[in-house]
């Protein structure tokens, strides 16, 4: 478990004054200047060596991400855009990062921005979050006027802005290009890489788009060194993590833990444990609506981090813990994830525009048994004509859901095919008699 | 350039070619549906995947650029699962309509559907049925077939330059629309119809009315516009059904404007099938050979210099030589083939040439515009004026009426005193032409067709020379012509011999009495009132303007109806094919006036095609030697005359309405009423 003098959060819950005195107080602002004087090299050198894999899903390496960035400008100016759109199932982390914590975020554009290179940083915040927008505009606020950013940010020399963006409210604007497109004023539709945003971003400009955890947590980082960072969790695995833990648990929380924490100790540590103790699970979603559902067989050894939830054919995600007990439909509750990706879908490309409401009333009908045995393998493949065939994740994160149910739930749904046949054979001799 | 593996070849290609390309390069054929190669890459239908070794996904081959040593595959078990997935993808949402759908025959999708689909469906849910959209009178819309390509919001966006396409909603709900269903208001909105690739957007004219295998296709050239587009003319049994655009990098690269696809059904009406002669001051049924003789009658009496010739818009070359040598016969210099009274000149060649030429456009660097307007007068060199713009680096100036060319265009002026400012460089603007490489002027027939023409013709070309658009392999001095005919007639010296009379001098001549006798060759863009007493024959194709002033009408072939040479606003000779034949006892036009010498007693010394162009090629070489600029060299023309301060007005005023079979088309009617505004307004009581 994670000792309190390691936590980068430490005003999660809100409990303290979350505005620039309070986050002064809590030590960020704290000679910024000095972290800048290390210089672009030395910022992004120490980020490569914490380890920091990005907060968002998808755990790239972010300092690596941060040296795609052109070292000398072409004539065009380099941004820093933050994904502050968290539309994830079961994700709500950025959201007390943003109503609880925002210095954070601005002091870690700032240093973020300048290891980039980047004269500016966008925050492109979920439209839902108009609290957390308006705590996190008085933060940029405060930071304006106590000379932190902009003209001169923190006495360093460097010119550095921060606009905050609300979103209309569509879930595929947080992935990273259809973001660009969204910030930029169009439909919100992921655009074709390559070129990577590095190279053709917001603007046509180099562009680094990066989690809001994952630039809150780079100040700590450099202030703290990155040996400490790189010191918790597991290698390739390093540091701490917001957890969010939903669903079916005693005491659903968000918490910082260290990567690498057993899911179980997680969950019975931090947020009361399973409703009806840890024999009465049924499965969990481990990072989020996107990622395959792993049973309680998986569950009860799984460590919590990208590299060990790849191994059961999971993914770490955003690390949403969707905790779900034996009462649990799970048929059903897989059938609204898909239902929720057919709205989402951007209409965009062919698979997942025509695969997403295909695969949804597919599901829609094993809810209730309404299907023949082979429909499944039918099922199964159109999840694999999707994945990997689309532009963006999405195509993937509609499919790998229902990949995890029939990978781990394929007798339930047989069960439910044959009691149905059998219900209506019933019905059927019954008329007839 | 970088070497590539594709299926085991090694193949060479040019840096900045994407994968699709170079695995063209190397033969292999790669399905696609929203990649088209002059619009911008899209990558969303996901049929062009590709395998790529040390990529974990296959990737999409028309957005991926090509790397040095990159590895294809195009044909494993991979990429053939990819193919049927993605065309079961499409399938599954598109309606099973193929029998009553105009596309069958020649729709992306089928033959996709059968090189690389599944041979059953796998899908149990209902189809999805979408809303038509009305995109006005050319375009029909069935959306329920659309596959989201975005190939027609692209061409909407980037080439015709108009932003009333887009995409709305999301995921299945996606849909392809003009938000307000109104009509496009583009000039090149047909062109969405054959980037289609399925049944969604398909030809409202044409619907239902031919099988794409029960045409006869003939490559031949348009003659509504002075492009010279090359256009492929399906006709089956007499009548053209439809046309479309071929391709030709260098004229209308694969477009097509409305006027030149959809005016067809103009054919069909108001034709002169039949020769005509007026008795008791109504035009009464006739035969060749009394319609000949009562003109040979007339003529015979008539001395030769009170004889008159006009040639129209849409004359081919081969009927204006045996009109000009009929008339030199007769003994008359009264010949012009400048209906509007345009002031070009025939002495220099390059005085009245495109010399730039259309592709030419797109190695300019700057352009003056005087007194046109190129959407409506050529909505291909428009076109390519908007490729050159977004190319960038590219600034319009104008000289003439407020444009709205999809491009940005400052205008100078209004008429001549900015022209003037421009010729004596007064003007600071004129900097934009004479601080660039290649800087470049279109001269319209709006500038040219006024009293003061020769002088606006000579303050043009001191423009040209000033600002050093004439130089050693760029030659920037245009003129755009607005008529297929008009620059063949100034090669042949359709003009007026000495002493002879110009289109005025002859309406003059022909209304106080000077002139006995007029000979139309489809001229119906004249004042026909002017034409007094005169005696008029008219040899045309409809009956419009000139066929209802006549003494004796000649029933002529329109220009699919025979084998012609048109010379283009560039200079360039094209033939052009016959598609069918013309209507009853209609004849081809050269063939007519041949026949006409003969009865008149001075026959024409020539009696085959051949021997016509033969004629042709003696007087101007180049009309021998098809799709071929010559050099044309630079000299003297235009006056120093004053100029009238009156501004420019574009001589098209209506897009849709230019010509006798425009005039005759229900199609550009409803165009010129629901996209302009222009016809008859509902009154209440109209039905």
């Amino acid at each position: 478990m994670l000792d309190d003098e390691d936590r980068i959060f430490t005003n999660l819950y809100g409990l303290e004054d979350w505005r620039l005195a309070g986050a002064r107080a809590r030590g960020d602002w704290d000679d910024t200047k000095a972290l800048l004087e290390k210089g672009r090299d030395e910022i992004i050198q120490e980020i490569k060596d914490s380890g920091l894999r990005g907060r968002g899903g998808a755990g790239f390496p972010a300092g690596l991400k941060w040296s795609f960035m052109p070292k000398e400008s072409d004539g065009r100016p380099s941004y820093l855009v933050v994904n502050a759109d968290e539309g994830e199932p079961g994700t709500c982390k950025d959201r007390d990062i943003l109503r609880h914590d925002p210095h954070k975020l601005v002091e870690g554009c700032l240093v973020a921005g300048f290891a980039m290179g980047a004269c500016a940083a966008y925050i492109y915040t979920r439209g839902e979050f108009h609290r957390e927008i308006q705590n996190l505009q008085t933060a940029v606020d405060e930071a304006y006027d106590g000379g932190l950013i902009g003209k001169n940010a923190c006495n360093s020399g460097y010119d550095f802005d921060v606009y905050v963006h609300p979103g209309a409210g569509a879930y595929i604007c947080g992935e990273e290009m259809a973001l660009i497109e969204s910030l930029e004023g169009k439909k919100g539709q992921p655009r074709l890489k390559p070129p990577f945003p590095a190279a053709v971003g917001v603007w046509g400009c180099p562009t680094t788009v990066n989690n809001v955890e994952t630039i809150a947590v780079a100040p700590e980082i450099l202030r703290r060194g990155y040996s400490w960072f790189a010191g918790l969790g597991r290698p390739n695995n390093t540091g701490t993590k917001i957890f969010c833990i939903s669903g079916h648990v005693n005491e659903p929380c968000n918490v910082e833990e260290e990567m690498g924490i057993p899911m179980r100790e997680l969950i019975e540590k931090h947020a009361g444990g399973v409703r009806g103790g840890w024999d009465n699970l049924l499965a969990v979603i481990p990072g989020g609506a996107s990622v395959p559902v792993i049973p309680k067989s998986v569950c009860d050894t799984v460590l919590m981090d990208f590299d060990s939830l790849k191994d059961v054919k999971s993914g770490l995600g955003t690390a949403a813990v969707i905790v779900m007990d034996k009462s649990t439909d799970i048929v059903k509750a897989i059938a609204r994830l898909s239902k929720f990706y057919m709205h989402e879908s951007c209409g965009q490309c062919t698979p997942c525009r025509e695969g997403t409401g295909w695969m949804s009333r597919v599901m829609d009908r094993l809810v209730e048994g309404r299907a023949e045995v082979a429909e499944i393998d039918l099922l199964e493949e159109v999840t694999y004509q999707i994945e990997g065939h689309t532009i963006c994740a999405l195509g993937d994160a509609a499919a790998w859901p229902i990949q995890g149910l029939i990978r781990h739930f394929r007798p339930e749904l047989e069960r439910r095919i044959v009691e149905r046949m059998l219900s209506d054979e019933g019905a059927s001799t019954e008329a007839a008699a | 350039m970088l070497t590539v593996t594709i299926d085991g070849v090694e193949v060479e290609v040019e840096a900045g070619a994407t994968v699709l390309q170079a695995c063209e390069q190397a033969g292999k054929e790669i399905p696609r549906f929203c990649y088209h190669d002059r619009l911008n890459i899209a990558g969303n239908c996901r049929m062009c995947l590709v395998e790529m070794e040390n990529s974990p996904k296959p990737i999409a081959s028309c957005a991926m650029p090509i790397g040095d040593g990159m590895v294809i595959h195009t044909n494993t078990p991979q990429v053939r699962k990819a193919r049927e997935g993605v065309m079961e993808f499409l399938l599954i949402n598109h309606p099973l309509d193929c029998p009553i759908c105009d596309q069958g025959g020649e729709c992306d999708l089928q033959d996709q559907a059968m090189a690389y689909g599944l041979d059953h469906s796998r899908y149990r849910e209902n189809k999805r049925a979408v809303k038509d959209k009305d995109l006005g009178p050319l375009v029909k819309t069935v959306m329920t077939r659309c596959i989201h390509c975005t190939r027609c919001i692209r061409f909407a966006t980037e080439i015709a330059g108009v932003e009333e396409l887009g995409a709305l909603g999301r995921g299945e709900h996606m849909e392809i629309s003009n938000y307000i269903e109104r009509a496009l208001t583009s000039e090149l909105s047909g062109n969405i119809i054959d980037l289609c690739p399925v049944g969604a957007l398909t030809s409202k004219p044409y619907a239902f009315t031919a099988r794409s295998w029960e045409l006869n296709t003939t490559e031949t050239i348009d003659a509504h516009d002075a492009v010279g587009s090359n256009i492929r003319v399906d006709s089956r049994g007499r009548s053209v059904l439809r046309v479309l655009p071929r391709l030709h990098e260098d004229v209308n690269e694969e477009w097509l404007s409305d006027k030149a696809r959809f005016a067809n059904d103009g054919l069909r009406r108001q034709r002169l099938d039949r020769p005509y002669i007026r008795c008791d001051g109504r035009l009464q049924p006739s035969t060749w050979d009394d319609a000949f003789s009562a003109i040979a009658d007339r003529l015979k009496a008539t001395n030769g210099d009170r004889i008159a010739a006009i040639a129209g818009d849409m004359a081919c070359a081969e009927s204006m030589i045996a009109l000009k040598d009929l008339m030199t016969a007769l003994g008359s210099p009264h010949v012009d083939c400048r209906q509007d009274g345009a002031k070009l000149e025939t002495e220099v060649r390059a005085s009245y040439l495109f010399n730039t030429t259309i592709a030419g456009i797109e190695d300019a660097d700057a352009c003056l515009l005087i007194g046109t307007n190129p959407r409506w007068e050529a909505a291909l060199v428009n076109a390519r004026l908007r490729k050159r713009y977004l190319a960038g680096g590219f600034r319009i100036l104008s000289v003439g009426p407020e444009l709205d060319l999809t491009i940005p265009v400052e205008t100078l002026g209004g008429g001549p005193d900015a022209l003037a400012a421009l010729a004596d460089g007064s003007l600071s603007s004129s900097a934009v032409l004479s601080n660039v490489e290649r800087p470049m002027l279109i001269l319209g027939q709006g500038a040219l067709a006024r009293f003061d023409g020769s002088a606006i013709l000579g303050a043009a070309r001191c423009i040209a020379e000033r600002c050093n658009m004439v130089q050693d392999g760029w030659n920037g001095f245009n003129v755009l012509h607005t008529a297929a005919a008009r620059v063949a007639g100034l090669d042949l010296g359709m003009v007026p011999e000495q002493g002879g009379r110009d289109v005025s001098g002859i309406l003059e001549g022909a209304g106080n009495g000077d002139l006995d006798a007029v000979f139309l060759l489809g001229a119906d863009e004249i004042n026909t009132s002017d034409l007094g007493d005169a005696f008029v024959i008219y040899l045309g194709h409809h009956g419009d303007a000139g066929a209802n002033r006549a003494d004796v009408v000649l029933p002529g072939a329109a220009y699919v109806e025979k084998n012609a040479t048109w010379v283009n606003t560039e200079g360039r000779a094209q033939l052009g094919q016959r598609a069918v034949f013309p209507p009853g006892d209609a004849r081809e036009d050269w063939a007519v006036v041949r026949a006409l010498s003969e009865v008149v007693g001075h026959t024409l010394p020539y009696d085959d095609l051949a021997s016509v162009r033969a004629r042709l090629a003696e007087i101007a070489p180049l009309l021998g030697s098809p799709d071929e600029i010559g050099p044309a060299t630079w000299g003297a023309f235009g006056t120093d005359g004053a100029m009238n301060s009156d501004p420019f007005a574009s001589p098209v005023s209506d897009f849709y309405m230019t010509n006798a079979i425009c005039r005759a088309s229900e199609t550009m009617a409803a165009c010129s009423a629901q996209i302009l505004g222009a016809g008859p307004r509902d009154t209440g009581t109209h039905g």
